[in-house]
């Protein structure tokens, strides 16, 4: 310990920003080991396939067919988005904690309306849990939530009727949510292809600026580089410099500007004119091929609203 | 010359902030804020809930007065208790609020547990619609606080690493916040006596 606090203390005297550095890179590497550690013990959360997701092969294949297709229709009039997930066991873990892991990383209704509705249901354990979408808790309460999982899914579950459980809660939830949203006219885009951010046009027109100006005269290019490293820099291209890194852009944005640019675009063209930009491929290239018509789920939030219950 | 030098360089500095973390941390705090809008809000939620137990569990468990006194009072403690923002700056505020709310939470489990002696109490639709809001509620109160404590990570992580403690030393000089401990005793499940 006292060897410890003498360290400390000098190093509080020559070496302070080197001192906070060191323990801000400590606590994130135990932040990032915890975060490791956390995750590892809990159930994996599996990918979505379409609104049935039936894990646990508790549905019949022509029940889960028609439920599927509701619940599009469902999506497309109302854009509120239900889904199902079955699994086979929790593994010992809690059934709130998997839900909103799920509901999280699947992002069940649309971004800012929070319309999303999942129920989950684990087979060995027995166990339901509707998982109800902030913009949906007014109408879809905890109570009514815990009433369906009671009255309408459990009484079925016991029976050993499965699809009838699940097709009747399913349409209690849709009858309590409908009207509650109304789909966009515009047909809506998902997730795949946004729009570049301002950042990428900026970087990309400066880019062509910086060409454009090199291929005049190399002076011109440097000072053009020289300027447009450190604002893109400004505009958070590189987080986590300094002010005086970006003393160090100025210098390397003019050598990019008037050497290395004319010298990577004569040999471009030299090559036939192969000058390929990845044109709009800046979105976050979600994979959704839309086979069947699912567009995949549209971010919706969930604050932990819902019930759970049992059979 | 030198209005030159002065317009190059006022630019220079106060761009210089943006990559030094100002905005960074500040965008932070306001996540810290925001999630303990939803702490409170949820906690509330389940002090709005608990007279009407009350008076449900008393009309079929009359003589388990003990522990719905025990309710009530840790409800009006709660009650008591200093909101807002200033809670998640005072660490004293923030304990005395994690207290207050953390024997509501085990008188409550206390009442459940007592309750579970009454099979009427238990199949009275009422009470079932209220075991239900409860449990909603309690979900809520877990999930604000887990992402109440990511939200407190993110910003003590961003006010900690250079150069953003540099910024946060020399200019804001926002306080560490502290994210919610587990409750003392919470890993003890409570003991059923027949």
């Amino acid at each position: 310990m006292g060897h410890f606090t003498y360290y400390w203390h000098s190093s509080r005297n020559h070496l302070q920003g080197r001192a906070g550095l060191l323990r801000g890179v400590l606590l994130l590497f135990l932040m990032v080991n915890f975060w490791f550690a956390a995750s590892a013990f809990a159930l994996e959360v599996p990918g979505y396939r379409g609104y049935i997701n039936d894990y646990a092969e508790m549905i019949s294949p022509q029940e889960e067919a028609r439920l599927e297709r509701a619940l599009q229709s469902f999506d497309l009039t109302d854009s509120t988005q239900v889904a199902v997930l079955t699994i086979p066991s929790l593994e010992g873990g809690a059934l709130e904690d998997f839900s909103i892991r799920t509901v999280d990383k699947w992002g069940i209704g649309q971004k800012g309306k929070d319309n999303g509705v999942l129920l989950l249901i684990a087979k060995k354990e027995r166990k339901i849990r509707i998982e109800v979408g902030r913009g949906l808790e007014g109408v879809l309460t905890d109570l009514l939530s815990g009433r369906i999982i009671d009255d309408i899914i459990t009484p079925s579950f016991k029976a050993g009727q499965y699809d009838q459980g699940i097709e009747s809660g399913l349409a209690a939830i849709i009858q309590a949510t409908r009207g509650e949203f109304k789909a966009d006219s515009i047909p809506r885009r998902r997730r795949h292809r946004d729009e570049p951010s301002p950042l990428f046009k900026f970087l990309f027109f400066g880019f062509a600026a910086v060409a454009f100006l090199a291929s005049i005269s190399r002076p011109l290019g440097m000072v053009a580089g020289g300027l447009l490293f450190p604002l893109a820099f400004l505009f958070g291209l590189f987080p986590g410099f300094g002010l005086l890194a970006l003393l160090l852009f100025i210098p390397g944005g003019a050598l990019f500007g008037g050497l290395l640019l004319p010298m990577i675009l004569a040999n471009f063209f030299r090559g036939g004119g192969g000058f390929y930009m990845g044109s709009g491929g800046f979105g976050r290239g979600g994979g959704f091929s839309s086979s069947g018509g699912f567009g995949g789920f549209g971010g919706g939030g969930f604050g932990g609203g819902g019930a759970s219950g049992g059979w | 010359m030198k209005r030159l030098l002065q317009l190059i360089v006022f630019p220079m500095l106060l761009f210089g902030l943006v990559g030094c973390g100002y905005n960074t941390i500040q965008t932070n705090d306001e996540a810290v804020i925001a999630a303990w809008g939803d702490v409170e809000a949820s906690y509330q939620r389940r002090a709005d809930l608990i007279p009407n137990l009350v008076e449900v569990v008393k009309a079929y468990a009359a003589h388990e007065k003990e522990t719905l006194t025990a309710v009530t009072e840790a409800r009006s403690k709660v009650g008591k208790l200093q909101i807002g923002s200033d809670v998640i700056n005072n660490p004293a505020a923030m304990s005395q609020f994690q207290a207050a709310q953390g024997s509501l939470s085990s008188a409550l489990s206390r009442l459940m547990v007592v309750v579970e002696r009454y099979p009427d109490l238990k199949a009275n639709q009422n009470f079932r619609d209220l075991q239900h809001q409860l449990e909603g509620t309690e979900n809520r109160i877990n999930v604000a606080r887990v992402r109440f404590n990511d939200a407190v990570r993110i910003f003590n992580t961003s006010i900690r690493t250079f150069p953003n403690n540099l910024t946060n030393k020399f200019l804001l000089q926002l306080p560490r916040r502290e994210p919610f401990k587990a409750e003392a005793g919470a890993e003890k499940a409570p003991a059923v006596k027949f």
